[in-house]
């Protein structure tokens, strides 16, 4: 099947770009990556009159750590290259690991993580880990600027709280807690090139004594857009957590949770899960925070 | 309206009058008659259309032609030189890494981009590089017997 006509547009600047945006409103899409638009266009699921190409906009492609800025990651970086990134790996591991999980080298090479967050699909894998790592878009737009806390940023599926022209150049993800780690659990049937029947991010951070001062815990897979199970998290902070309670804040991330059936796994199903890699996400969240010096 | 593109492909510079509509695959295979890599799956899922662009292996259906103005492509068709295989190709017809071959030039395209940065990838490095390249045929083990044999410089 071959691609409806459509306009390419190839903006310079940023500016420009929300501009086009702006004018063509829904007619228009932007291409970073375009590993989840093109096959959508292929297929005429959508047909948008104009493409707006980020490609040629300069310094959008970056992965940099500045101690006071934390991690920022531009518009135009791949998943490959967030995998294979030292400084992704030195400061937050989890995102990498999230990389290596998804897809395959030659999408990972196209496919970038703002364009994962910005297609809203309930099972981006990248939204889990950027919730728990308490993430910000930097949101472009033909007027100021905004800085979005990715928590508020899925409103359904295929659905953003970007407003007219507004485009997301940069993830920037703060340090993480000190005494904190991170994991994101990815439930699948193929060990590669499938989406999560289920995804789970949790980060834990210990207190001087071992117990939890902070808990974060967002899921995939689990709602009609990555979640944030706050019900689960209240029933671990500030408290020192064992079986008895991991169980209890299973349970709760259980409830909250809101799957539906499909072809690849059924509600139910999807529920267990939740259960599952949410108490063993906190086990391991937990262990690497009791290795973590900072 | 058609746009003008350059593409250096297994080093050949050309000028192309591109659709933006049309895929770097398409162009390769209808205007450039290299039909090396496959259209198949069409959506980026089964890696017979794997190229390298740039130094990366990319599935080249998921590329504009458009977006790969200026780019480096290298194609199976690029790999022979003087009638001389490239020694993954000479390793595949050696170790039987292929049986209908039609995911051949993906493969062997995803396990050039590897070895080009990374010569001495272990087992798991070499399975991750081909995850996302389907055979139907094989069952893989040939394919990863294949690889191994060039890292070992037993090709």
């Amino acid at each position: 099947m071959r691609l409806p006509s459509f306009e390419y547009l190839e903006p310079k600047t940023i500016r420009e770009a929300c501009k086009l945006l702006a004018k063509y409103g829904p007619e228009a899409r932007v291409l970073a990556g375009g590993t989840d638009l093109l096959p959508k266009m292929k297929s005429k699921e959508i047909t948008p009159r104009y493409l707006i190409a980020l490609k040629s906009i300069e310094g959008l492609d970056y992965i940099d750590y500045q101690p006071g800025k934390g991690l920022r990651i531009g518009a135009l970086a791949t998943l490959e290259s967030v995998r294979n990134s030292p400084v992704v790996k030195e400061r937050c591991p989890v995102l990498g690991e999230t990389a290596s999980l998804m897809a395959s080298t030659q999408v990972r090479n196209l496919a970038t993580v703002a364009g994962n967050i910005c297609n809203a699909v309930p099972s981006a894998d990248m939204a889990p880990p950027l919730m728990v790592l308490g993430a910000k878009l930097r949101v472009s737009s033909p007027g100021k600027g905004r800085l979005a806390p990715i928590q508020d940023f899925f409103q359904g599926p295929g659905q953003t709280a970007l407003g007219a022209g507004e485009i997301v150049t940069e993830i920037v993800v703060p340090n993480p807690l000190p005494k904190s780690g991170s994991v994101y659990l990815k439930h699948t049937v193929r060990q590669a090139m499938d989406l999560a029947l289920l995804g789970a991010a949790t980060m834990v951070a210990l207190d001087g004594k071992g117990a939890c001062k902070d808990v974060r815990i967002a899921l995939a897979t689990a709602a009609p857009t990555p979640i944030r199970a706050l019900r689960a998290e209240e029933v671990l902070r500030g408290k020192v957590i064992d079986d008895a309670l991991l169980a209890e804040a299973s349970a709760a991330a259980v409830e909250e949770a809101r799957p539906r059936s499909s072809v690849r796994a059924s509600e139910s199903y999807r529920r267990k899960l939740v259960g599952v890699l949410v108490s063993r996400g906190i086990a391991q969240a937990m262990s690497r925070a009791r290795a973590a010096g900072r | 309206m058609k746009q003008t593109i350059t593409l250096t492909v297994n080093g050949d510079e050309f000028q192309l009058a591109v659709d933006p509509r049309r895929t770097l695959l398409e162009v390769l295979r209808e205007e450039l008659h290299l039909t090396g890599a496959k259209k198949n799956c069409n959506e980026g899922e089964c890696g017979a259309c794997t190229v390298i662009m740039d130094g990366k292996a990319v599935s080249s259906c998921l590329v504009l032609a458009v977006q790969a103005r200026g780019k480096k492509i290298e194609t199976i068709e690029g790999l022979a030189r003087n009638g001389k295989l490239h020694p993954l190709q000479e390793a595949f017809v050696k170790h039987g890494g292929l049986q209908c071959g039609f995911c051949t030039p993906g493969m062997i395209m995803s396990a050039k981009a590897l070895l080009d940065k990374n010569p001495r990838p272990t087992e798991d490095e070499i399975k991750t590089a081909i995850a996302g390249n389907l055979c139907r045929c094989t069952g893989y083990v040939k394919i990863l017997e294949s690889i191994k044999a060039v890292v070992d410089g037993k090709g």
